[in-house]
């Protein structure tokens, strides 16, 4: 208690010196809380966009589909009965069909793949209900970056090529009834979406599909020819680019945390020197040398404690009006390949708050032992007479 | 007076009908004019983008329609590049990378060399007749040329046009163009054969112009130099070996 008591009115006693270092690592402690809170914040609105938008509660998969490999597409196809059928009716999957072709916007050529889903479906957040057929009409579904992609809007016919089950060519124009706004570029970028009957009539594949949505009642696994693949496995591919993001933000934070213990060391080095005498008076007033090394540890590893109330006195409004309002991203950073929207919410959870506490604390502590350990080799008489050592 | 109007009319369209020659008796003569033991050619295949053109020149010694080996002379990217076609298996040699890629299953819809022919295109060596129902639909001009418009419709599943339209010339047994449809009806692809000449005894195009009828540009022009039939051909020619050779 002693030796808290004496590290405080120390560290206070120091002044400026003190408060600058507070400063920076306080600085420090901001920083990571509100970096890792924003990739956190990426990575729920990502995972939950991408399972509302695309991968349900999980997929059951033909197992030829890989999607890796759009050639598979022409033998990745099975018919919907038995078990699947009465899950499908059940509305506990609903099927998608795929197959690959060629729009010619504006004479142009662009490889696709057109996607048939059921118009009544209900477990993905695609709009398909506004796949309403008209007579002589076949109309289709685009994401924003597939309209900007082909520079096709609302109302506009797309003459689209296409292969049957037997690779005899067909084409038609398919009028685009809405341009859909979905955070999840996977079900977007080079792809159309029309009636599901429509797709399977026009390619000889009748109550065919490629892969079943599950949804949140669905409970059992694979079944017969069609390999379940759980949410887990699906959204892998978002756990890793997050992963890699907040490699890259440790090295950004890690910096400034460094610079703040530099800061706090070479504070350690100088009070030792300067404080000879000090640390002299202790042990001739009993003190063991370990004591004296715990005095002035804790004195440099209060630096953070004050750090810490110093960050959340500024952190704490500063932190909740970001989740408030929100952190705008730019529209480049849609090209990214993951799910990201217009405004990031930051998610700062308990877990974090309490990591980065600690991180601060323990490397302030550590940073804190290191000059210390001079004060063991020093002689208490020459250290009372404040003879340089 | 209206009725034998109506008649006369009547009988002229089907004496019309019948004076036109049967479908499938003009497809086996245009292929007793133009099929050969083998044929030895230079080509110069002229691709035309949107913004500019280029030409790929190469040698192409076939036998029948089952065995094709074709070795790419210009431009340098890809000079040295062999394609040989063997009983419906098509292999394709690359001197950069030095490996022989067979190519097959989805990847023969792939272009060849960035032009609107498919390998697909030169894979199918099937008879017209044994995949298509023909029907004569009529006469019509190609140039100043009198032609059949004879309407191909497919009799099996696995073809890749549903209907095409061949307009043959009656004298030569050449066809002079082509339109190939999607099961839609809508055209897809027009192939026009021009520069015919009689070479050894035989009428045949030298020039043939592919169009995609669905994107911009002028499409792909394939012209024949040096055309010569029925010559001798070494065996080894049609083997994977001469790839590498």
């Amino acid at each position: 208690m002693i030796a808290i008591k004496l590290a405080f009115r120390n560290l206070i006693g120091a002044g400026l010196r003190t408060w600058l270092n507070v400063s920076v690592l306080s600085f420090a402690f901001v920083i990571i809380v509100f970096y890792n809170g924003m990739l956190d914040g990426w990575n729920m609105q990502a995972y939950n966009d991408t399972k509302d938008w695309e991968v349900g509660n999980g997929q059951l998969w033909h197992s030829a589909y890989d999607p890796y490999d759009p050639f598979c597409l022409q033998d990745a196809h099975a018919p919907v009965t038995g078990q699947v059928k009465q899950l499908v009716d059940a509305g506990q999957l609903t099927p998608l069909l795929i197959t690959q072709a060629t729009i010619y916007p504006q004479g142009r050529m662009k490889n696709i793949f057109l996607k048939g889903v059921d118009p009544k479906q209900r477990i993905l957040k695609l709009p398909s209900a506004l796949l309403q057929q008209e007579a002589g009409v076949i109309p289709a579904l685009i994401g924003k970056r597939m309209a900007e992609m082909a520079k096709l809007k609302k109302g506009d016919l797309v003459l689209t090529r296409w292969r049957d089950r037997n690779g005899t060519f067909d084409a038609r124009e398919l009028k685009v009834v809405d341009v859909f706004n979905s955070n999840v570029q996977t079900i977007d970028n080079n792809q159309i979406w029309i009636p599901l009957p429509v797709l399977q009539q026009l390619t000889g594949m009748e109550n065919e599909a490629t892969l079943l949505v599950a949804g949140d009642t669905y409970t059992r696994g694979s079944i017969a020819q069609w390999q379940f693949k759980d949410s887990k496995f699906l959204l892998k591919d978002i756990e890793n680019i997050i992963k890699t993001k907040k490699g890259g933000a440790m090295v950004i934070y890690g910096l400034l945390l460094a610079i703040a213990l530099l800061a706090i060391f070479d504070t350690q080095v100088l009070s030792i020197f300067k404080r000879q005498k000090e640390i002299g008076t202790y042990i001739a007033l009993g003190m063991t040398r370990l004591q004296v090394v715990k005095i002035f540890t804790i004195e440099g590893s209060a630096h953070s404690i004050l750090a810490i109330i110093l960050g959340s006195i500024y952190g704490i409004p500063l932190l909740w009006f970001l989740h408030d309002a929100g952190i705008p991203m730019p529209k480049a950073i849609d090209s990214m390949g993951v799910a990201i929207s217009t405004r990031i919410v930051p998610v700062y959870s308990m877990e974090l708050i309490l990591s980065s506490v600690l991180l601060v604390i323990i490397s302030a502590t550590i940073v804190s032992y290191f000059p210390t350990r001079r004060i063991t080799r020093m002689k208490p008489t020459d250290a009372l007479k404040g003879k340089i050592q | 007076m209206k009725h034998r109007t109506f008649i006369a009319i009547l009988l002229g369209v089907i004496a019309m009908g019948f004076s036109l020659p049967d479908g499938t008796a003009l497809l086996i003569k245009v292929d007793q004019n133009m099929s050969s033991k083998n044929r030895i050619f230079e080509s110069n295949m002229t691709i035309h983008g949107k913004r500019n053109s280029r030409t790929l020149t190469a040698k192409t010694m076939s036998e029948g329609t089952k065995k094709s080996f074709t070795e790419y002379l210009s431009p340098a990217s890809e000079k040295g590049t062999k394609m040989l076609k063997l009983q419906g298996q098509l292999w394709i040699y690359s001197p950069s990378t030095d490996r022989i890629i067979q190519i097959s299953g989805n990847m023969l819809r792939q272009s060849i060399m960035g032009s609107d022919l498919s390998y697909e295109d030169m894979m199918d060596d099937r008879k017209l007749t044994d995949i298509y129902n023909a029907r004569t639909e009529g006469e019509e001009k190609v140039g100043d040329r009198n032609t059949y418009v004879v309407e191909l419709t497919a009799k099996v599943e696995d073809v890749a046009y549903f209907r095409q339209r061949l307009w043959i010339d009656p004298e030569r047994f050449v066809p002079l163009k082509e339109e190939l449809y999607a099961k839609s009806g809508q055209l897809l692809k027009r192939v026009e054969l021009k520069d015919i000449r009689n070479i050894q005894g035989r009428w045949f195009p030298t020039t043939v112009i592919y169009k995609d009828m669905l994107k911009e540009g002028n499409g792909t022009e394939f012209k024949m130099t040096d055309l010569k039939f029925n010559q001798p051909i070494p065996d080894y020619i049609f083997t994977k070996a001469s790839l590498k050779q």
